[in-house]
């Protein structure tokens, strides 16, 4: 775990935004604190503390004094707006790349990500539909 | 949280000298209060002598050394406030290990003999036996449990766990992480088994033949490394003008570390041109930038960068 590129605490950081945006992590939902994610993760609190305070400059968790921290309301929403921003360069892209060095035809991806929606589609349960709401 | 957050050290133009030999060399060094710091070095680097003048059991051919802004030389204040543990142990070898937690303890006002008394059940330790008669690993942990119940402003551990089992060394970086967070203070952790450590750090002190090669904080300088793998002519052509720390190469494919942050415009470049780009583990980052090959002729990071007329 956080073994990727960049710095320990952008990896945490990256690592909290993927639960909430999953749903794993709901509005309102206190998330570990710096000292228990130092020692589960045997790192350093400050490399902890740098991550969350970037998510609670971020709007992504608030501080409640004394008690911890948690998820920010609307959170979910606006990380869902900014990956959305990103994905096609992000995701697509690189997926257009590596069909074109395998010579993999356009269309079989096309009708693998059919595939796949429709299966994700069959079982997912309602809880997630918000996010087709926003569409 | 207790109101002292630990000692800080400050090191400025200390030189160390043993007869011709230079162990420190004029060096200037700032630990911060607080931090778990790790100091890392090649085997005569410097490391020890600057855990000894640091816990004053020397002092410096020339130069300053200050402990919590005074020098620690004789220094009633500071004194009990600095626990210097080495591999050797630095404990009493021919007393139990009782009478050595009761020395201690009277020596040291921070002294926790609770704490003590679980480390030795963790180490399974046995109070009755003596450090003259215990193995590498028992010594060690022996060594380990005084630096860690001294709770020390400043705790100096020196490869005190080099001789402990995996196992057990994975106890005491649970141990010194809790008690750390339990009671801040400052602990500077030297250590060949980087990669085991380096996520405990905060900052990180390098010492190359007596002198800092670096002083950073453990998460940026990590960030400093990167591979850059692929196809041998873009490997070169996007490093070049960048600080390369090592080369490897295998047929047309070629493996190149550089320092220095890639912006997200170099990211994109990379990836435009097929090129993989990778972590490089502070160890790593280390066995490179101490390369005795690198020493004499290395270029200095920006050697390469233009200047305007």
């Amino acid at each position: 775990m956080f073994d990727g590129r960049d710095p320990v605490y952008l990896q945490i950081a990256d690592q909290i935004r993927q639960d909430v945006l999953s749903g794993a992590l709901a509005a309102e939902e206190q998330v570990m604190s710096t000292t228990q994610y130092a020692t589960t993760f045997r790192i350093n609190p400050a490399t902890a503390a740098k991550a969350f305070n970037q998510l609670v400059d971020e709007g992504v968790l608030y501080k409640r004094r004394g008690v911890g921290m948690f998820v920010a309301p609307g959170a979910r929403e606006r990380l869902v707006a900014e990956s959305r921003e990103s994905f096609f360069t992000d995701t697509v892209d690189p997926v257009a790349e590596a069909a074109h060095v395998l010579n993999i035809p356009v269309e079989d991806v096309v009708a693998r990500l059919r595939a796949r929606a429709a299966h994700l589609a069959a079982t997912t349960d309602t809880t997630t539909t918000d996010t087709e709401a926003a569409r | 949280m207790t109101a002292t957050p630990g000692y800080g050290v400050t090191l400025r133009g200390v030189t160390q000298r043993f007869g011709d030999t230079v162990a420190l060399d004029g060096v200037d060094l700032e630990i911060r209060p607080g931090t778990i710091t790790g100091l890392l070095g090649r085997n005569g680097s410097g490391k020890t002598t600057l855990g000894s003048l640091v816990a004053a059991f020397r002092r410096p051919t020339s130069g300053q050394v200050l402990v919590d802004g005074e020098d620690p030389w004789e220094n009633e204040r500071t004194a009990p406030g600095v626990c210097l543990v080495r591999e050797s142990g630095d404990v009493l070898d021919e007393d139990r290990l009782r009478d050595n937690l009761d020395f201690f303890a009277g020596a040291r006002p921070t002294f926790d003999r609770a704490f003590a008394a679980e480390l030795m059940d963790l180490f399974e330790l046995d109070p009755k036996s003596k450090p003259s008669k215990l193995s590498r690993g028992k010594k060690s942990a022996f060594g380990i449990t005084i630096g860690l119940a001294s709770r020390a402003p400043l705790t100096v551990l020196d490869e005190v766990h080099l001789g402990l089992d995996a196992p057990s060394r994975y106890a005491f970086y649970d141990a010194l992480l809790a008690d750390y967070l339990a009671h801040p203070r400052t602990i500077v952790l030297s250590s060949h088994l980087i990669e085991e450590i380096e996520r405990l750090l905060e900052d990180v002190v390098v010492l190359d033949r007596g002198r800092v090669l670096l002083t950073q904080d453990a998460d940026s300088l990590r960030a400093e490394g990167v591979s850059v793998t692929g196809p041998q002519d873009a490997v070169d052509a996007f490093v070049a003008g960048r600080t390369v720390l090592g080369t490897q190469r295998l047929g047309r494919t070629a493996q190149v570390t550089v320092r220095g942050g890639l912006t997200d415009a170099d990211v994109a470049r990379a990836r435009a041109t097929g090129l993989d780009l990778g972590p490089v583990p502070l160890q790593d980052l280390f066995v490179h930038l101490t390369d005795p090959r690198r020493r004499d002729g290395a270029a200095p990071a920006h050697a390469e960068s233009e200047v305007l007329p």
